[in-house]
């Protein structure tokens, strides 16, 4: 195996980035591919609750890195799926306890072993960022239709190029058709006008995002969950699969179907 | 409501259509590193620079800076004074 490495990560804080980044490892591993996600958010750990992984954690990723633990003892394995694991974040420690060549580094060491590395970044653009952009394959940039996180986005995907790191890919993350209908939201094609750069997911607003990490349960594994089948589909197109975009507006959706009904399309 | 009536009377953009445009306003000066006010210090400074070798109409000349994706150009347009009136 030839691990991918993927960094999600936004610039602003509370775009979704570990929500993401749980429900991507979690549909992955669903498709049978080996997955280890990491939490780089020193100081801050969080995708071992989104995970509900909280209570199996014994090292963590300082502890990997300054070789108090072996790398596979710092990989937690998820309840669910056993090709499923996670290297949290230690909670004591701060960003500089780990450099971005150690990431390099680590990451070189897991790629023979998975499928995919999901690297879950802190927000900021500082050395917590520098650390989960380092071993980076692919950047994936999640953003809100919202001015401050599209700025924020934009300024990530800025530092991504200067990086010479192929073009980052877009998650626009909570998205309500209604409100874009009113004109009172961004639309995705705005926020994709603005950035520029390729979109790999829409992801609707969907209260069931929160019940289901309330029980530590990513809402991936919801079948019913608008959101979750909109990470699921992100996660097959990072497997290269050409997946159709989800209509999110129902209405819009029945016409459209009708329209291509009355016009012979398929 | 308000925005209902508003839009009636053809008063305001949508919120949306008005975030859009802030924001695009907001990421040229973000990625440039230009300033509104380093953009007309600079345009100044052309126009004092080509002056010196062209008569131009400053009052028409425009700069500002195009973008086409994340690839930006700045465009000067710099209309020359019209012969007839010319002052030499």
């Amino acid at each position: 195996m030839n691990g991918r490495v993927v960094t999600i990560t936004s610039g602003k804080g509370g775009v979704g980035k570990t929500t993401t980044t749980a429900n991507l490892g979690l549909a992955l591993a669903s498709l049978g591919q080996n997955v280890v996600c990491i939490d780089t958010d020193i100081g801050l750990r969080n995708l071992d609750v989104v995970m509900g992984l909280e209570n199996r954690i014994v090292y963590d990723l300082v502890d990997a890195i300054e070789g108090r633990c072996r790398l596979t003892q710092a990989m937690i394995r998820d309840r669910r799926y056993a090709n499923l694991h996670l290297i949290p974040a230690a909670q004591t420690r701060d960003k500089t306890a780990i450099a971005p060549s150690d990431m390099v580094r680590l990451c070189n060491e897991l790629r023979p072993e998975v499928d995919w590395i999901i690297i879950d970044s802190p927000a900021g653009i500082e050395r917590g960022f520098r650390n989960a952009l380092a071993p980076a394959d692919e950047v994936l940039v999640v953003t809100n239709p919202e001015v401050s996180s599209v700025r924020d986005a934009d300024r990530i995907i800025g530092l991504v190029e200067a990086d010479e790191k192929a073009p980052a890919k877009l998650i626009i993350n909570r998205i309500n058709p209604g409100m874009v209908k009113r004109g009172d939201m961004l639309s995705a094609s705005d926020v994709v006008d603005l950035l520029a750069i390729p979109l790999i997911g829409i992801v609707p607003e969907d209260e069931s995002v929160l019940v289901s990490t309330n029980h530590g349960q990513p809402v991936v594994l919801n079948e019913k969950s608008k959101a979750g089948l909109a990470f699921f589909n992100i996660a097959r197109r990072l497997m290269g699969e050409d997946v159709p975009w989800i209509e999110l507006d129902e209405k819009a959706s029945l016409l459209m179907r009708l329209g291509k009904l009355f016009s012979g399309g398929s | 409501m308000a925005s209902f009536l508003d839009r009636l009377f053809g008063k305001s953009t949508s919120s949306a259509e008005s975030a859009k445009e802030r924001l695009h306003l907001v990421l040229v000066h973000d990625r440039t590193d230009l300033s509104p006010e380093d953009l007309k210090s600079l345009k100044d400074r052309l126009i004092q620079v080509i002056s010196e070798y062209v008569e131009i109409n400053a009052a028409d000349t425009e700069i500002q800076i195009q973008v086409e994706g994340r690839e930006q150009t700045l465009i000067a347009n710099i209309p020359l004074q019209s012969p007839r009136l010319r002052r030499r």
